[in-house]
């Protein structure tokens, strides 16, 4: 008791504790720890006083410094039931800061919350209010419903405005609470009261955006709302509401969509203003005048300085892009300037914008104009810039792509950006390609080959991943490199030693298919020529002199007959055995048409290889990371063994005298093992491997043998046409010529760069390997960003106008597809269980709203009379505007029609309480002969279920019908 | 409401984060807008949020909200709390909010229940407080 008593006179207040903390800046922590304890020690005391101003502290230091204190809970029920309303309101604040679904000692406080609820003070009963908001766990909203449900029609505005707010948090702990109280929520919205129809109108917009439909019968009063009310926070949940119910209910949309433009055009408030534009993009887009006044409004926003109302016009924009895109045609030169605005985050919402305007026309067009703006970005932008590009282009398999060489060349480009951070996205997608697009393989190697062979790109960590893929391609696709010498050099040389282990181990393997390549060839090439020599003559002969355009016209020519056909219509029989005859056929023929015209392979070319790989792959034989080192082994021992037999190598009449060798047979066997197609595959294949019974091993070999035995034959549609893959190579000559300037390019970088690095063959570390990495891309800063903004306006400008497709000048390649999608599959969304729970207890109350409310009709008597009078406009004017809105409205949704039939006439008549419901032809359905018999009925009715409110039965869900 | 040092002056969560969350959340959010400067516009997002942010003085005042939240009418509320704060506070300024934290508190409750926006006069919102300052 003495240390109480001591505490309680030299007790620090809370400001002394905040003094104390600014003067002790420094040693702040210590500070904190010191006041800490002071406050456990304070706590505990028996003096009210002292207990809260430590309770104050501790929330204080809680919420400003992190505090733990849910170890205080305790003291602060305890506070929370102190008379004193200082202390009160001391303990709520620590609750409601402190306090959630696991603090065990809430379910203490339910006695003390009813009691503060029920309290004569209207603070204590405010305090508890929103303390209950903020902490109510199930339990507590439970309990305290039929507190809540008092206050809703709370004498005192000041109460109901926040018991309205209350309720949200009610209705998402217990959703039965709507059963009880949702009439009485719903009474709230004709409440005189500014504030606490504010509060309604916000509770149900936020009811309403989680689910629109379970509200759409109290439409009508929503939109005397929107036509009446004069207050700006009123009328932007109002909208907001029917942006979620318009597009519910076509016909409410057309009631709805004048007097929203109407405000659009008068009301003096941007947010106002701004609100009903964006519910006009969103959900009535279907309005064309509507449509138009909001893109005059979102021009306004657009060109005014105030950069908030810029970005807003920007998003309202991008909503508005895929259904109008005539509205960003309007606005495209601001557009594009934002583009270059100082504000991130408006250059973001520019660069979405213009990612939607995309389309197979333009997408060249504007993906050049944004590499160019990327190039000259900060860092951050740039990758977003190329983010999108990528994300873009690659939306659902490359839809808008016509053009894949122009894309493949485009990757490649992207990757060489100084800033470029997407190394994964573009090597994911260089590999995808090879994979589902074979007319793109050519173009492929060449981009593949231009990377790899830039000894400077090896320097910049980001593009590692991309070289991986070029070599990974590079490999796969070697048949179509021009030069594989050159080829195996690039992934051979000595600033590899840069690259992580697992992306040199794609190197080697890659080095490894090349090699198996070229000695395919030397081995295999010219034995065919010299043994059927008749049907490839002619592509022999007319590859000579590749640059010729007739060699292209007979090589397309050719392409066109013997290879379309087939791919079309695969078949086994097709692809027969003189198809594998002619695939080694032109296998062979590619080096002589390629390249080797001239060189070749020759014998001394071909030691030369051996050479360079036994050296370069020599120390990597000893790599301490396995997959390095296993792979260079294996290199390195067929290279031995090659060698060894290579001298029993002799020409023969052309021929090569093979017999008695190993190593021909070796690579005969490699090369159809690595010339066998890779396909995409889906995330979900795996799944749909059936698991046999019983699996035993040898017979699972023996299914491999099959399966071996098969490999030259296409066996499955969506691999087949990987086979005639070599074919596509007579179309290879034409290349030639259109590539040479830029080879010779990079060919002269390799030579200058081995020149510099005079043992350019060995493996030497002495290479200075850090220094240069070169800007792959000049920046060019002082260029005009607006020289840019024109091009791309007047690119857009054409391309967007074109009104149809322009010719191109070869069809689209194929892209492979997956039957079912390629996307692992999603898992369904589960509902939430609440919320269902909570439409289905709202739903219960509107269905019963009618028969609940006859009872009641004393009590809602003004607004029941108010109605009539509607009603009595409605019956004069049949047509008039008033009577559409009526039926718009109708809250018929109460009867289902079970019911309906039986009783439909009850309620019509009785007017006062349903006057919106309004089927004509019932109302013409001599309703006047059941009047006398259906009005009795009806009462009788009414008064059975005045006597159990709540326990209105669950009926069927209707879906409103307002017009029928 | 954070001061530019990036210091939280007053947090009011409505929906319950822990305290570790609470931090790591008000200091990603912090050091996004600490970043920005006076011209840029007061948007920011924000995982699948969105902040509406406003600055006086050392002040900076962020609200999340969701995406179909009407950002205009969040900065006029900012507007209209700071007002509120200057009437009761006279020239309000960072201590003020420091040495009275509760009574913050107290006007952002009057203002906002439940994440709801319910009062708007400035009289209505000091009234209670005016109060209670008497009886003290």
């Amino acid at each position: 008791m003495g240390s109480s008593i001591m505490d309680s006179l030299f007790q620090r207040s809370l400001e002394d504790l905040i003094k104390g903390i600014r003067l002790n800046l420094l040693t702040e922590p210590t500070f904190i720890s010191k006041s800490t304890d002071d406050i456990r020690r304070e706590i505990k005391s028996t003096d009210l006083h002292t207990k809260s101003v430590a309770l104050q502290k501790l929330t204080y230091l809680s919420a400003l410094y992190g505090l733990d204190m849910s170890w205080a809970a305790f003291h602060v029920v305890e506070l929370m039931s102190s008379s004193a309303f200082a202390h009160k309101k001391i303990a709520y604040l620590a609750a409601a800061h402190s306090f959630h679904a696991a603090t065990d000692v809430s379910l203490l406080t339910t006695h003390q919350f009813r009691k503060d609820l029920n309290s004569a003070n209207p603070f204590e009963v405010s305090l508890a209010l929103h303390c209950f908001s903020i902490i109510a766990t199930p339990h507590l909203a439970r309990e305290l419903t039929p507190e809540i449900f008092t206050l809703l029609s709370s004498s005192k505005p000041s109460i109901g405005k926040k018991a309205v707010a209350v309720i949200l948090r009610v209705f998402s702990q217990y959703p039965d609470a709507a059963r009880v109280c949702f009439k009485r929520l719903v009474e709230n919205l004709e409440s005189s009261d500014p504030h606490t129809l504010s509060a309604a109108m916000g509770v149900f917009c936020e009811l309403a955006v989680k689910d629109p439909k379970s509200y759409l019968p109290l439409a009508p009063e929503f939109y005397r709302i929107l036509v009446d009310s004069r207050n700006n926070w009123v009328l932007i949940k109002a909208v907001k509401i029917f942006g979620k119910l318009a597009p519910l209910e076509p016909r409410l949309a057309m009631r709805v969509v004048e007097p929203i433009c109407e405000y659009m055009r008068k009301t003096g408030a941007k947010s106002l203003m701004f609100e009903c534009v964006r519910t006009v993009v969103t959900s009535l887009a279907e309005y064309e005048s509507a449509v138009k006044l909001a893109v005059v409004k979102i021009r306004e926003l657009l060109v005014d300085d105030d950069s908030n109302l810029k970005y807003l016009g920007l998003q309202a924009l991008t909503v508005v892009a895929p259904k109008h895109l005539w509205a960003v045609l309007e606005n495209k030169e601001v557009v594009i300037k934002s583009l270059s605005d100082a504000d991130p985050n408006i250059k973001l919402e520019s660069l979405r914008i213009l990612m939607v305007m995309v389309s197979e026309r333009n997408v060249a067009e504007i993906s050049r104009v944004l590499v160019n703006y990327a190039i000259k970005s900060d860092p951050e932008f740039c990758n977003e810039i190329l983010g999108s590009i990528l994300s873009a282009c690659s939306r659902n398999v490359y839809e808008i792509i016509e053009d894949f060489d122009w894309y493949v060349s485009l990757l490649g480009e992207m990757s060489r950006i100084p800033h470029c951070q997407k190394g994964e996205e573009i090597e994911h997608q260089l590999i995808d390609i090879g994979m589902r697009v074979k007319d793109a393989r050519l173009q492929l190697v060449r981009v593949g080959r231009d990377l790899l062979i830039d000894p400077a790109l090896l320097g910049n960590p980001f593009l590692h991943r991309i070289l991986s893929a070029a070599a990974w391609v590079s490999g796969e696709y070697v048949e179509f490199s021009k030069n594989p010498f050159e080829l195996m050099e690039a992934l051979l040389q000595p600033r590899i030693s840069l690259l992580p282990p697992s992306i040199r181990a794609v190197y080697v393997q890659s080095a490894f298919k090349v090699l198996i390549f070229c000695l395919h060839s030397y081995l295999f090439y010219r034995e065919t020529i010299a043994c059927s020599p008749s049907s490839p003559d002619n592509f022999v002969s007319e590859s000579k002199c590749p640059g010729s355009d007739s060699a292209i016209v007979a090589a397309d020519c050719q392409q066109d007959e013997v290879f379309n056909p087939r791919a079309s219509n695969q078949s086994f029989e097709d692809a027969s055995t003189e198809d594998v005859e002619d695939i080694t056929v032109t296998h062979a023929q590619i080096p002589n048409s390629a390249s080797l015209g001239k060189d070749g392979f020759t014998h001394e070319s071909i030691g030369n290889l051996l050479n360079l790989i036994e050296v370069a792959l020599g120390p990597l034989s000893g790599s301490r990371e396995v997959e390095i080192q296993e792979r260079a082994r294996n290199v390195l021992g067929l290279i031995e063994l090659i060698k060894q037999e290579l001298p029993g190598l002799v020409k023969k009449e052309g021929n090569f005298e093979r017999e008695g060798l190993k190593f021909p047979k070796i690579i005969e066997l490699m090369h159809d093992a690595f010339s066998k197609e890779l396909g995409p595959v889906a995330a979900n294949a795996q799944e749909r491997v059936p698991i046999p019974d019983g699996l035993i091993l040898r017979e699972n070999l023996g299914d491999l043998e099959m399966i071996c035995g098969n490999d030259q034959l296409p066996t499955s549609s969506s691999f087949s046409f990987g086979i005639p893959h070599s074919k596509e190579k007579v179309g290879l000559p034409q290349s030639k010529g259109e590539s040479s300037e830029a080879s010779t390019e990079s060919t002269s970088l390799l030579a200058e760069h081995r020149k510099l690095h005079g043992l350019y063959y060995l493996p030497s570390e002495k290479n200075d390997v850090s220094n240069d990495y070169p800007p792959a891309n000049d920046p060019k800063l002082q260029d005009n960003l607006n020289d840019d903004a024109k091009d791309l306006v007047k690119l857009t400008e054409q391309s967007l106008l074109q009104k149809k497709k322009p010719n191109h000048a070869k069809p689209r390649p194929v892209v492979v597809k997956l039957d079912e999608g390629d996307e692992a599959p999603i898992a369904a969304k589960k509902l939430e269980l609440k919320e269902d729970l909570l439409s289905g207890a709202v739903r219960d109350v509107l269905l019963g709203n009618e028969a609940v409310s006859t009872s009641q009709s004393n009590l809602t008597d003004k607004s029941s009379s108010k109605r009539r009078g509607k009603e009595k406009l409605n019956t004069d004017h049949p047509s008039g505007p008033k009577e559409v809105l009526g039926d718009v409205g109708n809250p018929n949704m109460g009867n289902p029609s079970s019911r309906r039939s039986k009783h439909h006439g009850h309620g019509k008549e009785r007017r006062h309480r349903s006057p919106r419901k309004k089927e004509k032809e019932r109302e013409e359905n001599g309703q006047k002969d059941k009047q006398k018999s259906s009005h009795r009925h009806n009462r009788h009715k009414s008064r059975q279920r005045a006597e159990g409110p709540n326990n209105v039965v669950t009926q069927t869900p209707l879906i409103p019908d307002f017009l029928l | 409401m954070v001061n530019k040092q990036g210091q939280t002056r007053l947090a009011q969560y409505y929906e319950y984060l822990n305290l570790e969350e609470r931090r790591a959340l008000e200091g990603e959010i912090v050091r996004k807008c600490l970043a920005r400067n006076e011209q840029q516009c007061s948007f920011v997002e924000h995982r699948t949020y969105k902040i509406v942010y406003r600055r006086y003085a050392s002040l900076f005042f962020l609200v999340g909200v969701d995406n179909g939240e009407n950002e205009l009418a969040i900065l006029e509320f900012i507007h209209l709390l700071v007002e509120t704060m200057d009437r009761h506070f006279g020239n309000v300024c960072e201590l003020d909010i420091m040495f009275h934290l509760e009574k913050a508190h107290f006007m952002l409750e009057e203002m906002v229940m439940n994440g709801c926006i319910v009062e708007t006069s400035k009289a209505n919102i000091l009234a209670p407080i005016q109060l209670m300052d008497k009886a003290s």
